[in-house]
């Protein structure tokens, strides 16, 4: 057996200079057109995914537009009926489906490994099946759309409307099938940042020294994990409903379209957390970036997160309060409805005291964390008022639920996306975005939206219910109407500003060093952009912010590999070192098996038979990539965890 | 005119407010509306007041990009302030527990409004449309009609709802909530009107190609007079009463109309779309979609696509001569 100082080269036998090179030649991803689909290391794979997800919100942002222009004025008929369903129904599903909870994940991705100060996801080619899924579902929503087969049951596709009697063709059994693409891409990645999250933190990052950005991210990936299978039952179900002619929601057969609403919004309403939790990690990192203080409250900020995420199951029915309740069971949902809004309390006001506090630098990012809380707050309290059964009857199914969900989805979501854009555009690219561009594009997309949504929960207590196409004169829902597509438009814009921004600044921006905005997590610690390997040695921490209590001789892991894809593994609780591990490297055959899987799933559209078919073609791709690889490099050598020591 | 009015005012222009309230249940629930507005703009003022002060308080005592942490934690100071976040959150679980009890209390009273031997409705949902039967222990007694229902003021009326396809939702937002018409599970809704007028409402749950047009008319009035409406819905079809009239019964009858459609007291007996026994008595066509007049049931009949595309009802290429004479004997159906 050779010993652990003799085997491969280790970072202890090189300059800094020299390790450089050399992990920059097992961590490069690999090159060429074949190389893009092997490429399996996180930032560029979190790269795509972000700029996927950026895409399907442009185009998911285009058919809100034009639904807008349809309801700008009483018995438009710009849009037909069939159109508009269309529309809707795609618009929704892509931005919860193929925006909101990807680009969160992808966010995660990128910067999880940085934060806890690791060189990659814990499964790396486990990460690129998760993103060709994801592509092939959004791809095949959007191809059936511009092929008039797009799905117009809404976002949520009730039955018996989505089932076989009332929804004929193929557009129910796209969605369903998109469902599970995008669910199955989602569960990938929450068990990617989960692993990762126990497994490969920096030593010295126990549990509670967790950046609140990754404990969001693991948070969210447990509720993905209990919420996502949920819906794909659902989906499963119904396309079973119109495939094989089974009958689970089927009155006429004993079956129950209540069941339908169960399931869906068990995952539903999850769902809507999945998107909020991550973001509000987001905003944490931000405010105490920019307050230049930790955090106010870090352990009830991360207890209310897991409150949140706990909560967040047990409300689902509140979705469901006009389908006729007992009275018992009403005030159950209503109690866990309304006790929701603590945990968001807390955190929110916990921010607002370490800004407080803090003594601010006033940048781009802050300005999205403060338009955040006055977006967030007010839909917030309509949730509250949502949560009141007597108030659901009156505004559920209206503009004002249209108005709400698009306060906190929007505000509490894409606002946090946006300043967290914002604030790592230097980290992903090297190069700072423009202030000046920032702060306009703040202030039109703050304005825009209120102009955009505000009007709507008049419009809701005016008794204008979602998802209608057009509206009778006499109604007097005209004006609003009109000032709300104004604010579309001016939205919109925003949007542009910023595209425009980040265009810009990648080519000409400021170059950013390693830490800019002077923060205090690892992902500051390396260069901008960060290099493929992340981190030159694995770092160290001695507090929860890490990079502003640094000691002078911080010690570092020694005695990694250099020459193959080593991490370190350490212990969930305290993240002592425990054994170094080795990562899976690039390969082709988690490409193969997303084309593999799409394959099954898209024939499955039209006969049982691609249910066969699929499996098929994922045995063959599946004993592809686990196919063994050789010999083991030194098994037992690896077992060892290697010293803490000083920098080379 | 203090806030409050001014703000109510606001909503007066709209036709179906859920805010401008002609029943009890709709008054209470509007009254929660009102108090749950309250205090959550109290909250939300004050919340949005608390950052504007934090970050002018923090802007002035700003730093440059350059610096690391600049402050210096106290720990006097941190648990003061914690002790204040304890505070608020308190606070919170106070208010929210007083939200709940007004819940609790408003949800009760609004399932209190019930008699027995009033006026009992069955309605059913269909694409895109209502049917209404007035129950009697009588069948003969029973009326049919069909997106427009008449009750009296000042009684509870039993609606019981059901579905004959997919999900719908009944709203009459000034008289109540709503109440989801679920295929194979019925359910029941208690409503009353306080003063008369006709209340507008449509169908809240999306049900696909012509959800914007399944609109329902409530129409209150004193019970003397809905006592002589529902005497007269139960009167069969008048017998068309010129030539014109009775060729366009002809037509009626032989053509495909009497596919669909019933007429009591003929041999129409279709039951898959609006009865049209008394349809010249109705405010609307096509669910609410189109007032009744000749013009517009003309051009109903001709091309429903137009109005509506999607409904059930296929175009109907009649002479004008046999669409004039359709359009007299409907007309006469009062």
């Amino acid at each position: 057996m050779t010993t652990l100082a003799k085997t491969g080269v280790r970072d202890t036998d090189l300059t800094a200079a020299e390790l450089h090179a050399a992990l920059e030649r097992v961590w490069e991803p690999p090159s060429g057109f074949i190389g893009w689909f092997k490429n399996v290391f996180h930032k560029p794979i979190s790269t795509r995914f972000i700029f996927a997800a950026l895409g399907f919100f442009a185009l998911g942002g285009v058919l809100a537009l034009l639904m807008r222009l349809q309801l700008a004025m009483p018995e438009n008929t710009l849009l037909s009926p069939d159109l508009y369903n269309q529309l809707f129904t795609v618009h929704g599903s892509t931005m919860m489906f193929l925006f909101a909870v990807p680009v969160m994940q992808a966010v995660g991705l990128y910067f999880v490994p940085l934060m806890v100060g690791t060189r990659n996801l814990a499964f790396p080619r486990l990460n690129t099946f998760g993103f060709f899924v994801y592509i092939i579902g959004g791809v095949l929503l959007w191809v059936a759309l511009f092929l008039n087969i797009g799905p117009d049951t809404g976002w949520f596709s009730y039955v018996p409307l989505s089932g076989p009697e009332y929804s004929p063709g193929k557009r129910v059994d796209v969605w369903a099938q998109m469902i599970t693409f995008t669910e199955l891409s989602s569960l990938v990645a929450a068990v990617e940042i989960i692993v990762t999250v126990f497994k490969l933190r920096a030593p010295g990052m126990s549990l509670n020294r967790i950046p609140i950005f990754v404990w969001a991210q693991l948070v969210t990936s447990f509720m993905v994990i209990f919420a996502m299978p949920a819906v794909m039952l659902a989906s499963a179900f119904l396309a079973m409903d119109r495939l094989v002619d089974t009958h689970f929601f089927n009155p006429a057969e004993g079956g129950d379209a209540l069941l339908w609403q169960h399931l869906f919004w068990f995952f539903g309403h999850p769902e809507v957390y999945i998107i909020f939790i991550p973001a509000t990690g987001i905003v944490s990192m931000l405010v105490q970036t920019f307050s230049r203080r930790p955090i106010v409250g870090y352990t009830a900020i991360v207890l209310s997160l897991i409150a949140t995420a706990i909560l967040g199951f047990g409300l689902w029915v509140h979705h469901m309060f006009a389908t006729g309740l007992p009275q018992l069971g009403e005030s159950f949902f209503t109690a866990a409805s309304m006790l929701i809004a603590i945990p968001s309390g807390i955190q929110i006001f916990c921010w607002i005291a370490t800004l407080w506090t803090g003594r601010l630098l006033v940048r781009t990012p802050l300005l999205f964390v403060a338009g955040f809380i006055f977006i967030f707050v007010l839909g917030g309290l309509t949730g509250v008022m949502q949560a009141s059964v007597p108030i659901d009857l009156q505004v559920h199914d209206t503009f004002f639920v249209v108005a709400h969900f698009h306060y906190v989805l929007i505000g509490g979501a894409v606002f946090p996306l946006i300043g967290g854009l914002y604030y790592w555009f230097p980290k992903m690219t090297g190069r700072m975005m423009s202030e000046s561009l920032g702060r306009v594009n703040f202030w039109i997309f703050f304005i825009g939206f209120n102009l955009t949504f505000f009007p709507m929960h008049q419009l809701g207590l005016a008794g204008m219910p979602r998802r209608v196409y057009t509206y009778l004169p006499q109604t007097g829902w005209g004006p609003l109407n009109f000032v709300s597509t104004i604010g579309a438009f001016v939205l919109s814009v925003a949007v542009i500003v910023f595209l425009l921004n980040a265009f810009v600044s990648y080519r000409t921006g400021a170059l950013a060093g390693e830490n800019p905005w002077g923060a205090d997590s690892l992902d500051w610690s390396v260069p901008s952009p960060a290099p493929s390997y992340n981190f030159l040695y694995i770092p160290t921490v001695n507090s929860r912010t890490p990079l502003w209590t640094m000691e002078p001789a911080q010690p570092v892991v020694t005695g990694m590999r250099a020459d193959i894809l080593e991490v370190l593994v350490t212990e969930l609780h305290d993240a002592t070192p425990d054994h170094r591990h080795l990562l899976d490297g690039p390969s082709i055959w988690p490409f193969l098996t997303a084309v593999a899987f799409g394959i099954g799933v898209i024939t499955a559209i039209f006969t049982a038979w691609g249910v066969t078919i699929g499996a098929v073609l994922c045995f063959i791709t599946l004993a592809g990539w686990f196919w063994p690889a050789g010999q083991p490099i030194e098994d037992t050598a690896r077992e060892a965890a290697p010293p803490l020591g000083e920098r080379a | 005119m203090n806030l409050l009015e001014r703000l109510q005012s606001l909503t007066e222009r709209f036709a179906q407010s859920a805010l401008e309230t002609a029943g009890p249940q709709a008054e209470r629930i509007a009254a929660l509306w009102w108090l749950f507005f309250w205090v959550c703009t109290i909250i939300f003022v004050l919340v949005v007041a608390a950052l504007v002060f934090a970050l002018y308080r923090g802007r002035a005592r700003s730093v440059e990009e350059s610096s690391g942490p600049a402050v210096t934690l106290d720990s006097g100071r941190e648990a003061g302030i914690h002790r204040k976040i304890f505070g608020l959150i308190v606070l919170t679980a106070i208010i929210l527990f007083a939200f709940l009890l007004a819940t609790e209390m408003t949800g009760r009273s609004l399932a209190s409004l019930t008699s027995s031997g009033g006026v009992t409705i069955e309605l059913t949902g269909y694409r895109w449309w209502w049917r209404a039967r007035y129950l009697d222990p009588a069948p003969e007694r029973i009326v049919v009609t069909a997106n427009e229902i008449h009750i009296p003021v000042g009684k509870p009326v039993l609606i019981n709802l059901y579905s004959r396809d997919v999900i719908h939702s009944l709203w009459v937002p000034e008289l109540h909530g709503k109440r989801d018409l679920i295929p194979g599970h019925p359910n029941a809704l208690w409503i009353q009107a306080d003063r008369p007028g006709r209340y507008d409402g449509q169908c809240a749950e999306f049900c696909g190609q012509q959800h914007a047009h399944m609109r329902l008319i409530v129409i209150a009035d004193p019970p003397d007079r809905f006592d002589a409406w529902l005497d007269a819905q139960r009167v069969t079809a008048q017998a068309p009463g010129d030539d014109t009239a009775k060729r366009g019964m002809e037509v009626f009858l032989t053509g495909s109309c009497a596919l669909c459609h019933a007429i009591q007291g003929t041999d129409a007996n279709g039951q898959v779309a609006p009865d049209l026994t008394h349809i010249a008595s109705r405010a609307t066509l096509a669910a609410g979609t189109l007032p009744n007049t000749p013009g517009h049931l003309a051009g109903w009949i001709v091309d429903p696509q137009h109005v509506k595309p999607g409904a059930a009802m296929p175009p109907n290429s009649l002479s004008a001569e046999d669409l004039q004479a359709l359009l007299a004997y409907l007309k006469g159906l009062r």
